[in-house]
């Protein structure tokens, strides 16, 4: 029976060529589409380095002061994090560092654009970046103000060129000149958190890192000892919150979490209420409308194909087909269309990962198909199968079989 | 074998009743091959169609085999038609995406039969219309003499008890029509297949075991 349904179908998309394309080229394109989206997504989200101990990290990516007609959000002060992380009990490291700034830099004259950061010796044990040479500043090279400098490996061939070993050597960033101390695997951009080309210890920035005011540019990462943790850490954090005060007389409310790493990375600036609603929302409103608008293409071929075979649907039920096996039919006929036009989507994005990743647009950034996306791919081409199919197929069966005969 | 009594079949639209059948009533034997003739419009077909039951009559009874078809869901519908009719049609109605021998398998794939038993069994349905070597042709390769005849070999590989056949011979010449008239009567005499046979050609009709007449859908012979 499915060999015949196999049969048919295959005949149907060959006799009408341009159809097909269009049914094809609609669904391969849009799964295209969303799984280069849902690779991005993932790796955005799902890849771990340099943060692997995610599961029992807490981020502070914002505070908030508001009164009854301002408000005033920002990451935060050096001092605001070093000050009150400093009185909790829970975290067993807390990692500090600014966001990443950029500046410029010059090799042979050539000018080459660089992204720093400042953190504290902490943030080389919470976190676990990769060392390809080298080694991370310590405290005392912190607290000494020592000019030291961890790069990247993109920036050590972009500053240093094609050379084994540049730890010991000088690197120039923002007029002032750094000993490289070590170097680190790359950290796509897209992790802003923890992304940069150079990293230097907070002590050497121009910037006034004492300063009591809250708001400021630093992030902070809180490591709990495990996973249960987690929890217990984050009510600390917000207990303590509740007891700083205010910085000036026109505010009433101060809002700042430690949120889990996918909640931090999608806040969207108001501390008090989460952003990740917003979020996940818009993505779902936007994938929705993005696989309506093919489906509903489809649909509508699907249509004109099946009325077009009313003869056939006729003579089938004359023979002893039922409405209930004929919708059967042409749902899996359809179903073999999507999947072929899963297959085509599958090299296509395959072919539009490897331009995207060939081309570099975003610094760092490897996307890849892995299990995950290609799963979410079959799902979003069974669902197309079902949904373009099961409508024109009820309506066919419907058809009555002399006006079948006839047509 | 096949029992209709006092048929009536309306058709309605906004505006206009159109009776097509008044009140047919007919009985007909296990074996008999009968036609049925009568001028275009007079509703020959609309009377097969309801004896195959792709139809529903507006009012009266069908018994096909002493068993009452009122009040068949589709599925039932399905399931007898299936087993008990085979139809053959004027402009023959094969899929021309598939192979004869595929096209001929078709009544069998809503039985409960294997892969092999369908290809034997259309394979010896297409020996007995002469094609045993066009199996793997397309439709459109074929002649309409041909063409009828994997038509044929459609209707009587389920071995169906009845034939209901819609001018057969129409789309052909009067030699390929008399090859077709031929097999049916042979269906008819060694298998004791009943045959109802819609036609307009008089010599075909007389061929077969009695005419029954309409005109403007009442039974005039």
């Amino acid at each position: 029976m499915l060999k015949n349904y196999f049969k048919i179908a295959i005949a149907v998309l060959k006799r009408r060529k341009f159809f097909t394309f269009i049914s094809l080229f609609g669904i391969s394109f849009t799964l295209t589409i969303l799984i280069v989206l849902t690779a991005f997504i993932d790796k955005v989200i799902g890849d771990n380095y340099p943060d692997k101990k995610r599961d029992r990290s807490l981020y502070i990516t914002r505070i908030q002061e508001s009164g009854d007609n301002n408000m005033m959000s920002s990451t935060l002060s050096y001092y605001f994090l070093s000050h009150y992380t400093s009185m909790m009990k829970t975290p067993v490291k807390v990692a500090i560092s600014s966001m990443f700034k950029g500046t410029n830099t010059y090799v042979n004259n050539k000018k080459i654009a660089v992204n720093f950061k400042y953190t504290n010796a902490d943030y080389w044990d919470v976190l676990d970046y990769d060392f390809t040479e080298g080694k991370p500043f310590n405290k005392q090279q912190v607290s000494n103000a020592d000019r030291v400098a961890i790069i990247s490996e993109d920036m050590k061939r972009q500053y240093f060129g094609d050379v084994t070993q540049v730890v010991g050597k000088y690197i120039e960033a923002d007029n002032v000149n750094y000993r490289v101390i070590g170097v680190v695997k790359n950290v796509p951009v897209t992790n802003y958190m923890l992304y940069s080309d150079i990293y230097l210890p907070y002590t050497v920035s121009k910037e006034d890192y004492k300063s009591k005011g809250y708001l400021g540019g630093y992030l902070g990462i809180l490591l709990a000892n495990s996973p249960g943790d987690v929890p217990k850490m984050k009510a600390e954090y917000e207990n303590i919150i509740k007891r700083v005060p205010v910085e000036r007389k026109e505010f009433k409310h101060l809002y700042s979490h430690a949120n889990t790493f996918f909640r931090s990375y999608v806040d969207t600036g108001n501390e008090e209420h989460s952003g990740v609603f917003i979020v996940v929302t818009a993505i779902s409103i936007f994938v929705f409308i993005f696989t309506l608008l093919p489906t509903l293409n489809l649909v509508n071929i699907n249509i004109t194909r099946i009325m077009e075979r009313s003869s056939e649907i006729g003579v089938r039920k004359a023979f002893g087909a039922s409405s209930k096996t004929l919708v059967y039919q042409f749902i899996v006929e359809n179903l073999i269309l999507t999947l072929l036009g899963g297959l085509i989507g599958i090299v296509l994005s395959l072919i539009v990962l490897s331009a995207i990743n060939n081309a570099n647009l975003i610094a760092n950034l490897e996307l890849s198909i892995n299990f995950t996306v290609l799963f979410i791919g079959l799902l979003v081409c069974l669902v197309f199968g079902l949904l373009s199919g099961v409508y024109p197929a009820w309506r066919m069966s419907k058809l009555n079989v002399v006006t079948a005969l006839k047509a | 074998m096949i029992r209709l009594q006092n048929i009536e079949k309306v058709y309605r639209t906004d505006t206009v009743e159109t009776l097509a059948l008044n009140s047919v009533s007919l009985d007909i034997a296990k074996g008999e091959f009968l036609s049925i003739m009568g001028p275009s419009g007079c509703g020959k077909s609309t009377l097969l169609n309801i004896m195959g039951l792709l139809d529903a009559p507006s009012k009266g009874q069908i018994r096909i085999d002493d068993q009452k078809t009122e009040g068949m869901n589709d599925k039932q519908l399905a399931a007898f038609r299936n087993k008990k009719l085979g139809f053959i049609f004027q402009s023959y109605h094969l899929i021309n995406d598939l192979q004869v021998l595929d096209n001929v398998e078709l009544p069998l794939l809503y039985r409960d039969t294997t892969a092999k038993q369908r290809r034997e069994l259309a394979a010896e349905a297409l020996e007995k219309v002469g094609l045993a070597n066009r199996l793997k042709h397309f439709p459109t390769q074929l002649s309409g003499g041909q063409r009828q005849r994997v038509a044929i070999a459609r209707a009587i590989v389920g071995k169906p008890e009845i034939i209901l056949a819609d001018e057969p011979t129409g789309n052909l010449d009067s030699a390929m029509g008399n090859e077709i008239m031929e097999i049916l009567l042979n269906l008819n005499r060694n298998d004791g297949t009943t045959i109802v046979m819609v036609t307009h050609d008089e010599n075909m009709a007389h061929k077969t075991h009695r005419l029954v007449r309409l005109f403007d859908g009442a039974q005039v012979q």
